[in-house]
């Protein structure tokens, strides 16, 4: 799979260089923000390892601190792209949440990186009510917290509270996805809050919060620093998941074809690099400078290769695609993905479905774009759109099966859900 | 003028909130609220019901008030909004300027934009205020090393005050850089050589 063409064949481990030569013509400037998270990668990696450079872009990275920030830098044409959370595109489609402005993907920065932390005290209440050992699944940790759940209303005690990261986030979906799974209602049976994810061990150690869903390295931090339990992670919820994707204006791609062309090549081969193991502590020295994550190289290398410690008492959990990058077509923007997205905001209540509002979703993720850029190859999906979770590997942790085309008959399948919620300004579409 | 507005100023920078709130007085608010701290954030709004809530930018905390905007939206009460979406150059200044603010749906743009202009002015006086503490702490820093330098050639060489300073500075000139960067290199090669 080796498609970057170096000049001088000098290869790194796993036969994938960094680039040496350079496309010298016309180079341009992009200027993307970024949130220190391992889930930005990619676009570090093809800022930091000549990615970008190669394709003549000289790639400007911009740290920012909140998805509201990014979402409004990126309108107001602060950024040129930026690394975002794959429901944004789609809420922007749909108009949802403050200053909604039009933003579209044609990149998906990978899968993998959440995870599910429980405060330990709360861990060990599980455990004692549902005599757990310490290496149960997912699912069975969502059960036994629904035990605790029961236990602490019949007390009459204060609920869970758990934290995530935005509203129209991965983080959010996930977590109700894996609660209800447990037959967990997330707006009934706990309190949803949102934490800045650099914030979420010292809130779960301060008692503030009860547990999190966020991305990494947050979790592991938790973990080593001995206030937090890992009960889930993303693939167990649901594998194909997309995590980050780049955002982008529509504008600005209509007007700049050949520079987003050619930042998504840089983009894949980038991603390529991130995918080899060998590679994942050189990524790990870099992510770990102040400039980007500033946290333990250590940890941050053992997240990369999904080496786990998952909780304090040194239980150890090897998830080998916790992060996918690129392989098994991960940076392919599916349609049928942002169709999932939109049909967990209906069921809890963020929106109605309408076939319009569908049509609109449709617009967020652009495959088009992406093999425009990177022309016919066999690894990439022929198809915008497929059935999700209709494979082992793909299986979604309550074993339901996503069909873009009927979504409302999707929806009937689900136990918990805020279907009846209906929201305020819901005919405006 | 109708009933003055509630404003909420969320500021963790003490000093650039009380810039804010200082100019918001003057402009005749009467009905400031400041905050530092994102604890009981929450509870703050609901019990103020503030109309306007202004928020720095470099806060991670803003999701969090996104996430209350969305709450409140799903159970009905008043839609949260930043500004007024058809004003997209206050907000463009104002994310300029690293300010936010949330508007409560309903109040009028025009008795918004005041207090936004007012806050993005603060901002930028603010970060000026800043960017020329920061130069002068650069420049006493210079003038120490600058210092330092002398001092080492005048031990080394045996040369006057005078004479270390324009040996300095000759040497500035000829290699095209700035005084305090090669009194840097001298001190450095100082401490290196440990004299």
């Amino acid at each position: 799979m080796s498609f970057i063409g170096t000049n001088n064949g000098q290869s790194m481990g796993g036969g994938l260089a960094a680039p040496s030569a350079m496309r010298s013509e016309g180079v341009r400037v992009v200027r993307a923000g970024f949130i220190p998270l391992v889930d930005a990668s990619v676009l570090i990696a093809a800022a930091e390892f000549g990615f970008a450079a190669r394709e003549g872009i000289q790639l400007e990275l911009v740290k920012d601190v909140s998805w509201a920030n990014i979402r409004d830098r990126l309108a107001f044409r602060q950024f040129d792209v930026a690394h975002m959370l794959a429901p944004m595109p789609v809420a922007s489609a749909l108009n949802l949440g403050s200053n909604p402005s039009p933003v579209i993907t044609p990149f998906t920065l990978g899968r993998g990186g959440n995870a599910i932390t429980l405060s330990v005290n709360l861990y060990r209440r599980m455990q004692a009510l549902a005599d757990l050992t310490g290496d149960e699944g997912a699912l069975a940790n969502a059960e036994a917290l629904k035990l605790v759940i029961d236990d602490i209303k019949v007390r009459g005690e204060p609920l869970p509270v758990l934290g995530t990261t935005y509203p129209f986030s991965s983080h959010n979906y996930e977590l109700r996805y894996w609660l209800a799974a447990g037959g967990i209602h997330p707006d009934r049976d706990v309190k949803l809050v949102v934490v800045p994810p650099p914030m979420t061990s010292d809130a779960l150690s301060a008692g503030a919060i009860d547990g999190f869903c966020v991305g990494a390295p947050w979790n592991m931090v938790a973990v080593a620093r001995e206030v937090g339990r890992i009960v889930a992670v993303k693939e167990d919820i649901w594998p194909s998941s997309p995590e980050k994707v780049i955002g982008v204006r529509p504008e600005w791609a209509d007007s700049n074809p050949e520079t987003l062309a050619r930042l998504i090549v840089a983009l894949d081969r980038a991603a390529a690099w991130c995918d080899v193991p060998d590679n994942r502590r050189e990524l790990a020295q870099v992510l770990s400078e102040p400039r980007y994550i500033d946290t333990s190289e250590d940890i941050l290398h053992r997240v990369l290769l999904g080496r786990f410690t998952t909780d304090p008492d040194g239980h150890e959990r090897t998830v080998p695609d916790y992060f996918s990058f690129h392989r098994n077509a991960a940076n392919f923007p599916w349609v049928s993905q942002a169709q999932w997205i939109f049909s967990q905001m209906i069921r809890w209540g963020q929106v109605a479905h309408s076939p319009e509002r569908q049509g609109k979703v449709a617009t967020a993720f652009r495959p088009d774009l992406y093999r425009n850029a990177l022309g016919p190859r066999s690894d990439i999906p022929v198809e915008d759109m497929r059935v999700e979770g209709g494979h082992r590997a793909d299986g979604f942790i309550d074993g339901a099966i996503f069909d873009p085309q009927n979504i409302p008959e999707y929806l009937k399948g689900f136990q918990v859900h805020n279907l009846e919620t209906r929201v305020a300004g819901d005919d405006e579409v | 003028m109708s009933a003055s507005l509630s404003i909420m100023v969320f500021d963790e920078n003490r000093i650039r909130a009380s810039i804010i709130e200082e100019g918001l007085r003057e402009a005749g608010h009467d009905r400031v609220v400041v905050l530092h701290d994102i604890a009981g954030l929450a509870r703050q709004i609901e019990q103020i019901q503030p109309d306007v809530i202004v928020i720095d930018i470099e806060t991670p905390n803003r999701d969090m008030l996104e996430h209350l905007f969305q709450l409140s939206r799903s159970v009905r009460k008043p839609i949260a909004m930043f500004v007024d979406s058809s004003d997209s150059s206050s907000i463009e200044a104002a994310v300029d300027a690293g300010v936010s603010a949330y508007v409560v749906d309903g109040l009028k743009k025009e008795r918004v934009k005041p207090i936004l202009d007012m806050a993005v002015s603060r901002f930028k006086a603010f970060s000026r205020l800043q960017q020329e503490l920061a130069e002068a702490k650069t420049a006493l820093e210079e003038r120490k090393i600058i210092e330092r330098a002398k001092g080492i050639l005048m031990k080394s060489r045996k040369i006057s005050e005078e004479e270390a300073y324009s040996l300095l500075r000759q040497t500035a000139m000829n290699e095209k850089k700035k005084l305090s960067d090669i009194a840097q290199s001298v001190v450095m090669a100082a401490a290196m050589l440990g004299s």
